[in-house]
């Protein structure tokens, strides 16, 4: 083995997210999952980048990675051109599941990171906390919810939740967006009613957005990159650039240049899958 | 709520009932009251020497207050400290579930021996059979927290004591207060324990002090006072459950949509 001094790795000043070589193993021993192979990503900053891939691809690990949940095993991973963890950036995430709390109204759920991040948090805690409410009235009404904002969340359907979630994850400006198939337990329309909100979000606040999913529609309409991944072990195997004019519409998606896009996404994914016998 | 009426009803007819045909019963048999005594005939007794009972139940609701008031403070702190992690969660509910199988009864002579006979041990027995319910709902509580939950918390930078205020200790009030009726009627059951064993005062006492010279209705006339009581509390403490945790009592509420 060879024995030459690691050089200090640097991040790329023009990149605001940057995974490199990073590679994520579970547990130890026997049991141990390869969950990401040296990866390398550039997010620019404001950038909108979709992970699609077969589940086991390792991409909610990444989106772990970047949020500093978990370090990684090997490799860099550089926010805002520092160490990840070091480095004074909002992070807002939603997932899956809206994990509202259940005993505060749809306002003081949205208002939760609002209570814990600084410099909200001083403006929450001293006598400006209409600021606060103010912030938070003007994301419901973006959303449609500023009408129900003091029903508690087991009052709501799924996607007034999942608004709700979307309201939470980005009440405190957040520079970096973390979103973890937030649609996926939705019905069609609610879902694609969605992605129009989210759209708009994203065009008004510009976070820098990392939207891990499994519907290579949702990435095709939402993203300005696709990053299609493969399973065991996770590594990104192609970037496709999505250059579809915005603000995009559903009719877009029947478009046949957007039709062509999601059934290469889809071939690549089932040529990357492995082969039947080795799946349990 | 005509269905809630009706079952209300219904539990009165049944406790009525139950003192009618104990009452009836003992008439037709011609039960002696040295035996068991006619409900009436306890009723006779209770209002009579209410008096001489009355410092005696003070006592009583007074150690199981103190009690439980320190069961509270207690289980809060073993519940939270052990419900914090993971790890301290696996690692303490083997011991845990070791001394809350202990039968209580047995330790009242220990604190006897370190405290000498008087309030102070049935204090400590109240404690310790209302700690138990509340440590093990307090640390379930904060153990099984969503964690995507603790990673939105986390991926905000939020302080361990951030998690715990605004997350931890809220999403557990319901599991507390649940444990709080068990634990309230736990720490009467000790309390009166500790009063047969050692004391000189309480109902506890009071009925071991009756039935040692047979005076068979004033036994049952603390039998029902201990009733009472111990309805009177569950009955408190349900209701402050009730306002404090509506939230997760949502079944006769509907989702819209």
């Amino acid at each position: 083995m060879m024995h030459t001094p690691i050089p200090q790795a640097q991040a790329r000043l023009d990149a605001f997210v940057e995974l490199q070589q990073v590679t994520h193993t579970y547990g130890r021993g026997d049991k141990q999952v390869h969950a990401l192979d040296a990866t390398d990503l550039r997010i620019e900053k404001g950038d909108f980048i979709a992970l699609v891939g077969p589940s086991g691809c390792g991409k909610s690990t990444i989106l772990k990675l970047v949020t500093g949940l978990i370090s990684a095993s090997s490799g860099y991973v550089f926010v805002a051109g520092r160490e990840v963890g070091a480095e004074p950036v909002r992070v807002g995430m939603a997932f899956q599941n809206p994990t509202l709390l259940p005993w505060l109204t749809l306002r003081d759920n949205v208002m939760l990171p609002l209570k814990i991040v600084a410099p909200f948090r001083q403006e929450y805690r001293s006598k400006r906390r209409t600021e606060s409410r103010d912030r938070v009235h003007a994301l419901h009404a973006q959303v449609g919810l500023a009408d129900i904002a003091d029903k508690y969340p087991w009052q709501l359907s799924g996607g007034m939740m999942q608004r709700a979630s979307l309201c939470r994850a980005l009440v405190h400006e957040p520079q970096l967006l973390m979103l973890d198939e937030p649609f996926g337990a939705l019905d069609q329309f609610t879902r694609e009613e969605l992605w129009g909100i989210m759209q708009d979000l994203w065009m008004t606040h510009r976070p820098t957005v990392l939207l891990v999913t499994h519907d290579l529609k949702e990435a095709a309409y939402l993203a300005n990159r696709i990053c299609v991944m493969q399973a065991r072990p996770g590594r990104i195997i192609e970037e496709s650039i999505v250059t579809f004019p915005r603000p995009r519409t559903i009719a877009m998606s029947y478009d046949p240049d957007f039709v062509t896009l999601t059934q290469r996404l889809r071939e690549l994914i089932m040529a990357s899958r492995p082969p039947k016998e080795t799946m349990q | 709520m005509n269905s809630q009426l009706r079952r209300r009803i219904a539990s009165a007819a049944l406790i009525i009932g139950f003192f009618v045909a104990w009452e009836v019963l003992c008439l037709a048999f011609g039960i002696k009251d040295i035996v068991l005594p006619r409900p009436s005939q306890i009723v006779v007794t209770l209002w009579q020497r209410l008096p001489a009972i009355w410092p005696h139940a003070l006592q009583t609701v007074h150690t199981t207050l103190v009690g439980f008031a320190l069961g509270i403070v207690v289980g809060v702190f073993l519940g939270a400290l052990i419900g914090s992690s993971k790890l301290a969660y696996d690692v303490a509910y083997p011991l845990l579930i070791g001394f809350s199988s202990i039968p209580k009864v047995a330790v009242v002579p220990i604190f006897v021996l370190w405290f000498g006979a008087g309030t102070i041990p049935a204090v400590l027995t109240a404690m310790i059979l209302c700690v138990f319910p509340i440590v093990v709902n307090v640390a379930t509580g904060l153990a099984t927290t969503e964690p995507e939950l603790e990673d939105v918390m986390r991926a905000l930078k939020a302080s361990k004591l951030d998690i715990l205020m605004n997350v931890g200790l809220p999403r557990t009030m319901p599991y507390f207060f649940a444990s709080l009726k068990v634990a309230i009627t736990q720490a009467f059951v000790g309390t009166v324990i500790a009063e047969t064993v050692a004391s000189n005062r309480g109902i506890g006492n009071l009925m071991m002090i009756a039935s040692s010279s047979f005076d068979v209705p004033l036994v049952f006339a603390g039998l029902l006072i201990l009733a009472v009581l111990g309805v009177a509390l569950y009955v408190i403490f349900s209701f402050i459950e009730d306002r404090v945790t509506g939230w997760a009592h949502r079944k006769d509420e509907f989702a819209m949509g």
